[in-house]
């Protein structure tokens, strides 16, 4: 069971976003880079899979900012193997990175086929599109997000895979392999490494490079404006000490028959 | 002539989606202003009754048995012959778990724009603009929509929903072929054990989010919720790290709910999470970043840290009722 896993920086949300002089892009020297939440599922769900069934977990990202540590963090976890692919300094959008892996991957020594390629099912920054998907159709692999959890049949033809509706539903589907699937969240937590284990593994192990033709995606969206949301409909903010403030809380609720 | 307005007819288990019906009144405005017809696009098997509550033009019918229940290969490929054929201007779906797989899937079978995230779209001098959410509501951009069919995922609560028409559209069945070998089959829903508390029929939900920070910290949550008489509920992140079950959830996976308080304790407000609990009588929010979008749908906000402020209005509601 091979396993190759996609992953992507995002902005810390956590972090003040600004806006370039531009007034159309996210200032992107003013972030702080961390790995897509949901890409961090689907490289769980990939180490899971290769405990249970064996086989191997390559780990591949576009070069950004802070990439190299989330790789060397995904090989200090269990992944066998970490690519990067440089592709310039332009900052992809999603469809245009969609794009590139599709062309970049078939071209990666000793990579493809693999029987399942993850990711994670969306990213706060899917503007103009959704690389899972979006890649599956340039693969040609079928496709299936909103993805909870897997199990594969032994000769790795195809997968049960479990689907998230609403309310905790979930919705069991039969996968054909090789597929692309769109992870929402790995049946466990994210594992935990020391950073002391990814220290080593820096000293240790090396991050594969791969060179990516020149850029031949353009992405079919013109953003006219980048703003911050309107205040309109804005709480009244309550100021004071955690204990000044709740005993007004207490009040508001009290008043409302709450308290 | 240019093309008409599509909507994605969402449906599951047998009833059409609220983010369907508001759809059609921000499809109907867009139309309007375009000077097209609004349609609906209804993919399923059997499912030809629920035209009646939509408030379209037309109603274009895909009756297949692969279409029965969600499936994002047939339903692509479905919906990719009737753009191709039909060419429409632009097809708003909804963004929402059961659409969203083929929302990410057809722009790129037909190499045409999509526009995610959308909260709001208007018609300026007879093109599409569209205001989008980024960055979980942190930032907002907006987008010229090219002329020629787009597809547009649009988040719950863009508009009010449609009322059902006085009488039903006319509907038109389109046949389309699928393939009998689907990569993908749906195979059976599976519905959660009830869970010990059901978020849904609380009057207080005191609801935590990654502010909360480690699991021992949701007892300052329980004690607050005890002391109002109400129950824990959590946003995405919490349920992930497995601190709470699945059944505590509220937002686009988990529970909607409509509680006389929701106490959001270090919750930021992603649209995901806001679409679930926007509904709530009165919504108190404490978050550290002052910027946090929650506190756009707040009624009252509390720029501070929860583990302070949780304990001191626990003993704060104590203190009245003692």
């Amino acid at each position: 069971m091979n396993i190759l896993v996609l992953m992507k920086m995002v902005p810390d949300i956590v972090e003040e976003l600004e806006i370039a002089p531009d007034g159309k892009s996210l200032d992107v020297e003013a972030v702080r880079p961390i790995v897509s939440e949901r890409d961090d599922h689907a490289l769980e769900q990939a180490l899971l899979l290769k405990e249970k069934y064996g086989g191997t977990v390559t780990v591949l990202a576009i070069e950004s900012r802070d990439v190299d540590e989330v790789l060397f963090t995904a090989l200090a976890k269990g992944a066998d193997r970490a690519i990067k692919v440089a592709a310039g300094e332009a900052i992809l959008t999603a469809a245009e990175a969609a794009a590139l892996l599709a062309r970049v991957l078939p071209a990666v020594p000793n990579l493809m086929p693999v029987q399942l390629l993850v990711t994670g099912c969306q990213a706060i920054d899917d503007l103009d599109g959704v690389v899972a998907p979006a890649l599956a159709e340039r693969l040609k692999l079928p496709y299936l997000g909103i993805v909870t959890g897997v199990e594969v049949e032994a000769d790795g033809s195809r997968a049960t895979v479990f689907k998230e509706y609403a309310g905790g539903t979930r919705g069991r589907y039969g996968v054909c392999l090789p597929a692309v699937l769109g992870v929402q969240a790995a049946p466990k937590p994210p594992r935990y490494v020391p950073v002391a284990k990814v220290r080593a593994t820096m000293k240790s192990r090396t991050i594969e490079s791969v060179e990516a033709p020149a850029k031949e995606e353009a992405s079919l969206l013109e953003i006219v404006a980048m703003t911050k949301p309107e205040a309109a409909g804005r709480a009244e903010m309550l100021e004071g000490s955690p204990e000044e403030v709740a005993s007004k809380v207490a009040e508001i609720l009290s008043s409302r028959g709450l308290a | 002539m240019a093309g008409n307005i599509w909507v994605l007819a969402e449906h599951w288990r047998g009833r059409l989606s609220d983010v369907t019906l508001e759809l059609l009144t921000l499809g109907r405005e867009l139309s309007g202003a375009l000077g097209t017809q609004l349609e609906a696009v209804l993919l399923g098997h059997g499912a030809k009754g629920l035209a009646a509550g939509l408030a379209a033009d037309g109603v274009l019918s895909v009756d297949h048995a692969s279409l029965a229940e969600p499936n994002p290969e047939a339903s692509c490929l479905a919906l990719a012959a009737l753009i191709e054929q039909r060419k429409p201007r632009a097809i708003l779906v909804p963004l929402s778990n059961v659409a969203a797989d083929l929302l990410g899937l057809l722009p790129s079978r037909l190499e045409i724009p999509l526009v995610n995230f959308c909260r709001d779209v208007h018609a300026v001098d007879g093109r599409l603009e569209a205001r989008c959410v980024l960055y979980g509501g942190k930032l907002e951009v907006t987008v010229a929509v090219a002329d020629g069919p787009a597809v547009i995922g649009v988040l719950p609560g863009s508009r009010p929903a449609s009322a059902a028409p006085a009488s039903a559209p006319p509907v038109t069945d389109v046949p389309v072929e699928l393939p009998g070998d689907l990569r993908v089959r749906f195979e059976q829903y599976i519905d959660p054990e009830p869970g010990d508390v059901d978020v849904t029929q609380q009057d207080v939900l005191v609801s935590v989010g990654r502010g909360i920070q480690t699991q021992d910290n949701i007892t300052l949550a329980q004690e607050l919720a005890e002391a109002l008489g109400g129950a824990v509920s959590a946003s995405r992140p919490v349920i992930d790290q497995g601190w709470l079950p699945l059944t505590r959830q509220v937002g686009k996976s988990g529970a909607t709910v409509k509680p006389k308080l929701y106490l959001a304790a270090g919750i930021s407000g992603a649209p995901e999470h806001v679409e679930g609990m926007k509904g709530a009588a009165l919504i108190i929010a404490v978050n550290t970043d002052p910027q946090a979008p929650i506190f756009a749908v707040a009624h009252y906000g509390y720029a501070g840290d929860v583990l302070e402020f949780l304990p001191a209005l626990t003993a704060a509601v104590k203190a009245r009722k003692a």
